[in-house]
């Protein structure tokens, strides 16, 4: 860990995270807004990765999380009209007991069959919005009356600074003792269990803090919005642009995750005036980087520089 | 005369799902990809026949050819360009192969989906069906498409059987969806034999996008969905269990039929999937699965 602080990933990283905080004194609003989203997702591609590239869960259902968090959020500002922050604490919240289930067919089965079931959680929410319309808006989606702030600078720094956080936390969680026992019960659970680690416990803990941190930035990117819809929070399609993204970057460094959700989405902007190719050529890159660099963006030049 | 109702459009659409299921659950059971872009090609035969039919004129028989076809050409371009490149990769680690065949080709269906929506756009698309008219069954008046679409799905399901089971080819497949390594003992080569797997699997999917086109109608959106629903077919019954499918599908199909009908359009697809979410917990390895 204390290496950490003198590596160059370390170094790197403040940089970027500086030249990131200056940006609103000379870039426009539109890019500002741009990178504010790309940073809640961000978040979500992070969450993901502590799932997936350390518990060895294959999560399809990402979006199971932060649109149980998102929706809540929306759902008591808009219906009850309770306060903004109150709103995106119990959004959050309420996304941790909906990692709680998430994780208890988690315990049962593995691989393919888990990970269906947390495709259906995903459908079965977006049934449940589409149901219930008069609670949740429904197909056309929720429109929220209060948002944090209209001021496109804050609202970048505060994405920034929470993006900034969870990654401190979440990298820190993985480089941790905590993390070294959950990427072991990833790889073989019965090891792992033989060495007297309670991998029902770790593997719990990794699904409450990756859904705490869906959910919070889920209720945060739609106070953003000031709308929270199907098509932004709970698609399937969402979901798989969190886990492209995650691949993307680099699998098991959470940093790189962060990466891959900047790239995706800063990419299919400029890639706006190919029109409807945009998805087509973004889909394309991914597939190439997965086909001929597994280790993603972070994987590779990380390995690059232990060769050097 | 309603039971007769749901008793009919509930077997066209099982047999269908049937069908879809099929190819996905043969493909898992002897080389264990799961091959996301399912979706994709259904819907890729179904656009090509449908463009075949009414952009070129070539006749509703020609185009359901140049359908199943385009599902072929696709099915094997799957297997190359992504599933193989990924399972021979020494890059990537044995036990992480699964993931990246599940990303590499839900990224291969996205491709083909903006493809799809970008040559032929986003509507909703039916293939001119082979056989028109409708015919009274029972007191139920059905479109004679609806017939020959549940006919042409069981046809090919019992050619499939009797390809499987009766022929050397087949019993290779068999053999290598039991113990692949015990078949490369017997002097097989594994590699044509996941060919023949893929090719099957291209004519199977082909099969059922071209008549889904023309029972239902597709769009590029049905991807998703369609991807969605034989997976869930295929853990319901079982991955690798061709005959636990074939239940599942059926399950499913009228599940699905009598809850649209009696509750409603709208509930249509909720309690198959609380019905897996409860099978998932029961009983992990689906109906006929084995571990």
């Amino acid at each position: 860990m204390a290496s950490f602080f003198t590596s160059r990933l370390f170094f790197i990283s403040v940089a970027l995270v500086i030249i990131a905080a200056t940006l609103p004194l000379y870039v426009s609003g539109y890019v500002l807004g741009l990178l504010t989203v790309a940073f809640y997702f961000g978040v979500f591609a992070m969450a993901w990765d502590l799932l997936f590239g350390f518990a060895g869960e294959v999560n399809f259902g990402p979006t199971f999380l932060i649109g149980v968090g998102a929706y809540t959020a929306g759902i008591l500002n808009a219906q009850f009209g309770w306060s903004v922050y109150l709103c995106i604490v119990l959004g959050a919240l309420a996304s941790v007991v909906a990692g709680f289930v998430l994780a208890l067919p988690a315990l049962r089965v593995r691989g393919p069959y888990f990970g269906l079931t947390t495709l259906v959680a995903v459908l079965m929410l977006q049934n449940f919005i589409v149901v219930f319309a008069d609670l949740t808006g429904g197909e056309i989606g929720l429109t929220i009356p209060d948002v944090i702030t209209i001021n496109a600078g804050a609202n970048y720094w505060i994405a920034l600074g929470f993006m900034t956080i969870s990654a401190a936390i979440l990298y820190g969680l993985s480089q941790s003792p905590v993390g070294l026992v959950l990427q072991a019960s990833g790889q073989d659970p019965v090891q792992a269990g033989a060495l007297g680690f309670n991998i029902v416990k770790h593997k719990l803990a990794a699904f409450i803090v990756s859904a705490f941190f869906s959910g919070l930035s889920g209720a945060l990117l739609v106070f953003y919005f000031g709308t929270a819809s199907v098509g932004t929070v709970v698609d399937v399609a969402v979901g798989v642009n969190v886990i492209v993204s995650a691949v993307l970057g680099g699998r098991r460094t959470v940093l790189g995750a962060a990466l891959g959700a900047i790239f995706l989405i800063v990419a299919g902007e400029f890639l706006r005036p190919t029109g409807e190719l945009a998805t087509f050529i973004v889909s394309a890159v991914a597939l190439l980087v997965v086909l001929f660099f597994p280790g993603g963006f972070l994987g590779a030049a990380l390995s690059r520089e232990a060769r050097s | 005369m309603r039971a007769f109702q749901i008793l009919i459009d509930g077997f066209a659409i099982s047999a269908l799902y049937a069908l879809g299921a099929t190819g996905f659950t043969l493909i898992f059971g002897v080389s264990g990809v799961l091959n996301l872009s399912h979706g994709a090609i259904m819907v890729a035969a179904a656009v090509a026949a449908w463009a075949a039919a009414s952009i070129f004129n070539v006749g509703t028989y020609a185009g359901a050819l140049i359908g199943v076809a385009v599902a072929l050409v696709a099915a094997f371009a799957t297997y190359f360009a992504v599933v193989k490149p990924i399972q021979d990769s020494r890059r990537i680690p044995n036990e992480e192969k699964e993931i990246f065949v599940l990303t590499g080709t839900l990224l291969w269906g996205i491709m083909i989906q903006e493809l799809i929506a970008y040559f032929f756009t986003n509507n909703a698309k039916t293939v001119l069906p082979i056989v028109e008219g409708v015919v009274d069954v029972l007191g139920v008046r059905t479109p004679k498409n609806e017939i020959f679409t549940a006919i042409v799905c069981c046809l090919v399901i019992a050619l499939l059987w009797l390809l499987v089971n009766r022929t050397r080819t087949g019993k290779a497949v068999l053999a290598a969806s039991m113990n692949p390594r015990g078949v490369t003992l017997l002097g097989l080569e594994l590699t044509n034999i996941y060919i023949v797997v893929w090719g099957i699997y291209g004519v199977l999917a082909g099969i059922a996008g071209v008549l889904l086109g023309m029972f239902l109608g597709v769009s590029s959106y049905s991807v998703g969905p369609l991807t969605a629903s034989a997976f869930s077919i295929v853990v319901l019954g079982g991955l690798g269990s061709v005959s636990g499918s074939l239940i599942a599908a059926f399950v499913v199909g009228y599940l699905e039929t009598l809850t649209a009908y009696l509750v409603s359009p709208a509930y249509r697809t909720i309690p198959a999937l609380l019905l897996l979410v409860f099978v998932m917990y029961i009983r992990p390895q689906g109906l006929l699965g084995r571990r």
